[in-house]
């Protein structure tokens, strides 16, 4: 047991804090700092920009092998540059499913179209298959060289500012649930793809439906084989479940840093909040369950639900507990001056209502810690 | 960061569950439950000839001299037994304030004498106040004729009536701050004016007394380091003895999570294993995400008590209040998950409930450690 970084992390984490002082992107205000969750719209342009700065700097893709433009590090490694990124409160990742999910299971299955620069979503959900995602419907048929793919998805994230898309398909209805699935890698522009952008409860458009009619895609751009889709989606899941235990873990640290200022600045019984005895308590938890959390995704990689279930719960409980601290300037949204921080806490705070659906729900994740943890039986 | 153990910690973890398994069986500990002593000599010796005894202590004292870190993985698999006995109260609480403050002499002689199992001695520091803090010390130490006179009241110390020798902790003088004018002595079994009183206790495979102490006169050679500068020495040895103490609750979450998932396979209701149901099996999968956040900032409690970082009691402050909720709600998660079976006396599960009650009220429970987490993150 060695907590202690070794000489070449301590000169990592040197390099990315010197860089980080020299690079921050222009137009980057405060005010859009404080967020904990995924980049609004108006930041998309700014985001773009700074993800090729990052990529360009080699601080994207770190635990990729240096022949597909990353570094060949360890998961520590990244972790160290997400760290010293939360403490320069630099912008999050725009492309953090393709860094953090497609990128991991192309390298996993082999495949050379890889790049740090472009968007990824994941075209996983459907109207009729969420939790249960083995019931997707959306067929794919082969057709010469290429598959022709109609059906719909729904929910997917970034789709709108996608340039690919991991896209489960069905491609052999025949077969049981589980073994008919196959695993494109699809260009969003290509012709047939319609994304049509869903509002959500915070008022962003940030998921999507996305409708396939007749789109064409190349052979060469199954991963893993026909039929043999379902593997390959879970291995996203679990770099999903990965990427978040290390990124969500310092997104949660960033919005810590800001609830504990904002304890320090809200009255309550004439003194600041920071000093009541209640508030205190209910700070100090969160704070420690975000170090727990630190601990727990660096050890049990293998139980990565349990570092999502801490991380859905711990967050959501920040929220409410900033909505708490604010009190009845808790109603005042973006645009009333009177509004604490610019209205940003009104936004994650209804934003973390999603942690605990996306990515798999709360009750997903106990059927996997108690079926393939516990090894209870399937219900 | 590296949270493994090491080969030689594994290999102490499998040699002291195959020893517990044998030698503190249920029956083993229900009989020492219902007598004063909670050990045997046997028992005892048998410890000392595993070199347990002296764990932590240096090689000169022929002891073991290996790490805390050691200590915790067999504290853990204590915990995992709930065994019963002096271990704690004299290996780790009195036998660590004697290496933390004692001159050479002092600690020749102790430790020498507990590593082979010839000496037990207990710390007496809190009083019926039940206060964690230096205010909490309010019996006194008096200069006269050759030495200091004793008199106070301790409570809740452990096993203080099997000890050789009480290390009392006493007021020599009112400081500006309750942690100035502390002192320890070191008074040996059998002084006229101290009187051992054994305290009926919940969990009785703990045992805890109530000692009084009027006019105790003990010479100079009684000090335990330096006069008045017993305070800082007390506070290294709590905060280690803390997260012995969470690694001991960790193997008992542990153990209960084991037996509880054990059963939801085998027990069978409305024609399927409880576990299949996901009243049951969310449960368990709570447990199990408590047990793993719990061993994760034991650990690296453990860690930094042994490397003695900055941080150290900030960690063992975030280990005791998350490990202190932890273990009581498993304990009691497990019986619920057992129904009627686990209310009963020969099941074991409430030995396990009992050992978390008594556990949490010891050096403060999870509000108590929240607030001085708060204190130490400079809320
Ligand atoms: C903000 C956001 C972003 C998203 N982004 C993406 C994306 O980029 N790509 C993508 O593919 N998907 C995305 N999703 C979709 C997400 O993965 C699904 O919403 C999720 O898997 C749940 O599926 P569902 O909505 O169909 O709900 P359902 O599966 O219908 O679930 C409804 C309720 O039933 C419960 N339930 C279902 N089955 C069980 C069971 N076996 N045991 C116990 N309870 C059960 C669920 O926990 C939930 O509470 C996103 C969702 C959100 C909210």
């Amino acid at each position: 047991m060695d907590f202690t970084l070794t000489p070449e992390q301590e000169t990592l984490r040197a390099d990315v804090r010197a860089w980080l002082k020299l690079n921050m992107p222009e137009g980057w205000t405060h005010g859009s700092t404080i967020t904990s969750d995924i980049p609004r719209p108006e930041a998309y342009a700014l985001m773009r920009g700074w993800q090729r700065k990052l990529a360009d700097a080699s601080f994207i893709g770190l635990t990729w092998p240096k022949e597909y433009g990353g570094r060949g590090l360890t998961f520590m490694d990244e972790l160290i540059v997400h760290e010293e990124m939360a403490l320069a409160k630099a912008p999050p990742i725009l492309n953090v499913l393709g860094v953090g999910m497609a990128g991991p299971t192309i390298l996993a299955y082999g495949t050379e179209i890889l790049s740090c620069e472009e968007i990824w979503c994941q075209g996983y959900s459907e109207p009729n298959a969420g939790s249960d995602l083995a019931s997707l419907e959306t067929r794919a048929v082969k057709n010469g060289d290429s598959w022709v793919v109609n059906g719909q998805k729904v929910w997917t994230s970034l789709a709108h500012i996608a340039d690919f898309m991991m896209l489960l398909a069905r491609t052999d209805p025949e077969a049981p649930r589980h073994k008919g699935i196959t695993y494109f890698l699809l260009d969003l522009h290509t012709p047939g793809v319609t994304v049509k952008p869903l509002r959500q409860m915070t008022g962003d458009a940030e998921f999507n439906e996305v409708f396939f009619e007749n789109v064409r895609i190349p052979g060469s751009q199954i991963l893993g084989g026909v039929n043999d889709g379902w593997t390959v989606g879970m291995t996203t899941l679990m770099y999903e479940r990965l990427a978040l235990g290390f990124g969500l873990q310092v997104r949660l640290r960033i919005a810590l840093d800001a609830l504990v200022g904002l304890a320090r600045r809200m009255p309550k019984n004439g003194r600041p909040a920071s000093e009541d005895p209640v508030m205190r308590q209910k700070i100090a938890q969160i704070w420690i369950d975000t170090e727990s959390l630190k601990y727990t995704g660096a050890r049990a990689i293998t139980k990565a639900s349990a570092g999502k279930l801490t991380w859905v719960e711990t967050h959501q409980r920040l929220q409410e507990l900033a909505m708490e601290l604010e009190g009845p300037y808790a109603q005042l949204v973006a645009g009333s001056d009177r509004a604490i921080d610019g209205g940003i806490w009104q936004h994650t705070f209804l934003r973390s209502r999603a942690n605990s659906i996306e990515g798999g729900t709360t009750e997903i994740q106990r059927n996997i810690i108690g079926e393939r943890v516990l090894g209870l039986p399937k219900g | 960061m590296d949270f493994g153990f090491s080969q030689e910690q594994e290999m102490l973890r499998a040699t002291a569950r195959k020893f517990l398994e044998n030698e503190c069986t249920s029956t083993f500990v229900r009989a020492r439950m219902a007598e004063p002593a909670g050990v045997t000599d046997e028992f005892w010796t048998k410890l000392a000839e595993q070199g347990w005894l002296g764990l932590v202590y240096p090689e000169e004292y022929g002891a073991s001299g290996l790490g805390f870190v050691d200590l915790v993985v067999l504290m853990e698999e204590m915990g995992r037994a709930s065994m019963p006995g002096p271990f704690f109260s004299t290996v780790v609480l009195g036998g660590l304030a004697i290496l933390e403050a004692g001159s050479a002499a002092q600690k020749k002689e102790w430790l020498t004498k507990i590593a082979v199992g010839e000496a037990k001695v207990a710390l007496a520091w809190t009083e019926p106040s039940a206060r964690w803090d230096a205010a909490g010390i309010t019996a006194t130490a008096k200069e006269s004729a050759g030495g200091v006179a004793l008199d106070g009241t301790k409570l809740f110390v452990l096993d203080a009536h099997l000890a050789d020798a009480l290390v009392v902790v006493a007021r020599t003088r009112e400081g500006a701050r309750p942690e100035e004018g502390v002192s320890l002595y070191l008074v040996p079994k059998g002084t006229r004016g101290v009187e051992v009183k054994l305290l009926p206790t919940m969990d009785q495979t703990r045992k805890a007394c109530e000692v009084t102490l009027t006019d105790v006169r003990v010479g100079a050679d009684a000090l335990l380091g330096a006069k008045d500068g017993g305070f800082p020495p007390l506070m290294r040895v709590i905060d280690r003895a803390t997260v012995a103490l969470c690694a001991e609750m960790c193997g008992g979450a542990q153990r209960v999570l084991d037996m509880t998932t054990e059963y939801a396979k085998i027990r069978v209701a409305f024609g399927r294993p409880i576990g299949a149901y996901q009243g049951v099996k969310h449960k368990a999968a709570d447990m199990l995400v408590d047990v793993e956040n719990a061993k994760s900032l034991t650990y690296y409690a453990a860690w930094a008590v042994d490397e003695n970082v900055p941080d150290a009691p900030l960690a063992a402050s975030m280990a005791k209040a998350y490990v202190s909720d932890a273990f009581r709600k498993v304990s009691a998660t497990g019986i619920q998950l057992h129904g009627g079976i686990g209310f009963t006396w020969e099941h074991d599960l409430h030995l396990y409930f009992k050992r978390a009650k008594s556990s949490e009220f010891t050096f403060g429970d999870a509000t108590y450690h929240r607030e001085r987490v708060a204190q130490l993150i400079r809320l």
